[in-house]
């Protein structure tokens, strides 16, 4: 059961430890709606929660790619084809030369792709979010640990779902309004 | 010393029998063939030697990297960097048929080459027999001086705890960085650089310190694969740490194409008389093939495997590609020195350039693992390292 206008329910935790022991809890009590926030990257948190693998290193890699190419090709269709010019008698496809600059255009572009699918996989800028409701989930940017379960999981049911993660041993468990 | 009070791993024993094995055969072999010629023992006992003084020098490196950075990566290799850098003494034994064979080896060495040539008599005051011996015994000396008070005062820190000697280590490793880069540098220009004396190459020295680093790695994570199932280990050894290593070595084989790379592009640019007969002798007569499997082999392959995540965090992968790195590092120094070595000819292995290197190579690891005992393998009382061993390990390695 949950009721209107409800978006979850939030635990908050002191230590790292606790919300890695936690979440692994929530995620074997079958919740999947579930996400955590920490101040920092807490490395067990993200297997405790068995979230599915981010796409981005694969976005990266063909950026990397992309940009090879591109850069490469320029300067292939740049001297060989277009504008062959003789330097120092060196053949037109000099391809030592060509080297530096095609590996510019690849971190180039691998770094565009990095932060515009960081951008577009995480959804931001995101100018609301509900979690924000919670009045102390600014302190999860600075020493607090936070568990949020979301009312749409199907195993949500306001009281269950309370009980249960009071019984995590949290600072505190809150209602956050949408 | 008969019953160690930390335990030591059976691997350690195993290693240290197969190592004296390998290295008693690899020797008596050697030196057999120096009954036949000589000269060519001692160029291939150089290619050893150059070797395994890279594996240890870049141990020191990577330890007192890990002393300025911090990093639970460096904590758990720390005792066998350490154990590492403690096998220089060692290897200033084993130079000693080179310094006793200078002519048969570089031909600045040799009165009557000097003689008929200005451009040696013009280096005469650096390229001299005495300076040479007496640089040599520099270096050495402060690599063991380095070696021995980064280990000294590492177990120190074992008994107390003490920041304070932490500070003195990362103040050690700061200036001793300074003195490795310069010792490198000119080591390697004494050593391998002046088999060819006519030629130079400003970037020569980090050629050399980037490879050295690789191949400490290479051995350290081989090394750390073959260790992890026994104490105190086992519980070390996590993913993360695994990965953190993986990562660094990826790092390593980028920079070592960089500098690979920057030396080329530079010479093949200017296309000098003085400079580009090296590359061309090391891309005729056969070893242009070399050249090929040492592209795709050090860098091409392993780049594009240690991209994967998931091969960074498996110790027993990650350890399969840094042993097949480890033998290819050994392949590229070959490349790099051996052209010289063998007259300024087309490619030709004698059958000491492999026994030497394997000969040294086991002397030097039934040393290390000699080393190995003498302290805990994991280092006591170290803050950053409780703190990460008390976090919960990860669900599934």
């Amino acid at each position: 059961m949950t009721r209107p206008g409800l978006y979850g329910l939030m635990a908050e935790f002191s230590e790292p430890a606790a919300v890695v022991a936690a979440a692994r809890k929530v995620h074997e009590a079958g919740y999947r709606k579930v996400d955590a926030f920490s101040p920092y990257p807490v490395e067990a948190l993200t297997e405790a929660l068995a979230l599915p693998r981010s796409r981005l290193p694969l976005f990266v890699l063909l950026g990397g790619i992309a940009g090879l190419a591109a850069g490469y090709g320029l300067e292939y269709w740049a001297s060989v084809i277009e504008y062959p010019m003789n330097i120092g008698g060196k053949p037109f496809h000099s391809w030592p030369a060509f080297v530096p600059p095609a590996f510019e255009t690849t971190i180039l572009f691998a770094a565009l792709a990095a932060v515009l699918g960081m951008l577009a996989l995480n959804g931001l800028p995101e100018p609301y979010h509900p979690v924000f409701n919670v009045p102390t989930f600014a302190l999860a940017t600075k020493d607090r640990f936070f568990l949020c379960v979301e009312a749409t999981d199907p195993h949500f049911d306001l009281d269950r779902t309370w009980s249960f993660l009071l019984s995590l041993e949290p600072r505190v468990v809150s209602e956050v309004e949408q | 010393m008969s019953t160690p009070a930390f335990p030591v791993p059976a691997e350690v024993d195993r290693l240290q029998r197969t190592a004296l094995v390998a290295g008693g055969a690899g020797v008596g072999l050697s030196l057999l063939g120096a009954v036949f010629d000589l000269g060519q023992f001692l160029r291939s006992w150089l290619f050893a030697e150059l070797f395994w003084t890279g594996v240890a020098v870049g141990c020191l490196s990577l330890l007192m990297i890990n002393h300025m950075t911090g990093g639970v990566w460096g904590l758990v290799i720390r005792r066998l960097l350490e154990a590492g850098g403690r096998t220089v003494p060692l290897l200033a034994i084993l130079f000693l048929p080179i310094a006793l064979g200078l002519p048969r080896i570089y031909e600045w060495a040799r009165p009557e080459v000097v003689a008929a040539d200005p451009v040696l008599q013009m280096k005469r005051p650096y390229l001299n027999v005495p300076f040479f011996l007496l640089r040599a015994v520099f270096f050495f000396a402060a690599w063991s001086a380095l070696a021995h008070f980064l280990s000294r005062w590492s177990g120190e820190l074992d008994r107390t705890g003490s920041l304070r000697v932490a500070r003195r280590l990362r103040g050690l490793s700061g200036g001793g960085l300074l003195i490795l880069g310069l010792t490198i540098t000119f080591s390697a220009v004494d050593w391998a650089m002046s088999l060819d004396p006519h030629w130079f190459s400003t970037i020569y020295g980090i050629v050399f310190m980037v490879g050295q680093a690789l191949s400490a790695m290479a051995l350290v994570i081989v090394l750390l694969a073959r260790l992890r199932g026994e104490e105190p280990f086992a519980e070390a050894v996590r993913p993360q740490v695994v990965h953190d290593l993986g990562k660094l070595m990826l790092a390593f084989v980028m920079l070592w194409a960089y500098v690979n790379f920057s030396q080329f592009l530079i010479i093949w640019s200017g296309n000098l008389p003085e400079e580009a007969p090296w590359y061309i002798l090391r891309l005729h007569g056969g070893w242009q093939g070399i050249a090929l499997l040492v592209l795709l082999f050090h860098f091409v392959l392993p780049f594009l495997l240690l991209l994967s995540r998931d091969l960074k965090r498996s110790a027993p992968t990650l350890a399969r590609v840094a042993g097949a790195l480890f033998l290819v590092r050994l392949v590229d120094l070959y490349w790099l020195v051996a052209p010289d070595l063998h007259h300024h000819g087309a490619l030709r292995v004698s059958w000491t350039d492999v026994t030497a290197p394997v000969g040294v190579g086991g002397i030097w690891l039934f040393w290390l693992a000699r080393e190995l005992r003498v302290r805990p393998l994991l280092p006591q009382r170290d803050p950053d390292l409780e703190e990460f061993l008390a976090q919960p390990a990860e669900g599934h390695a």
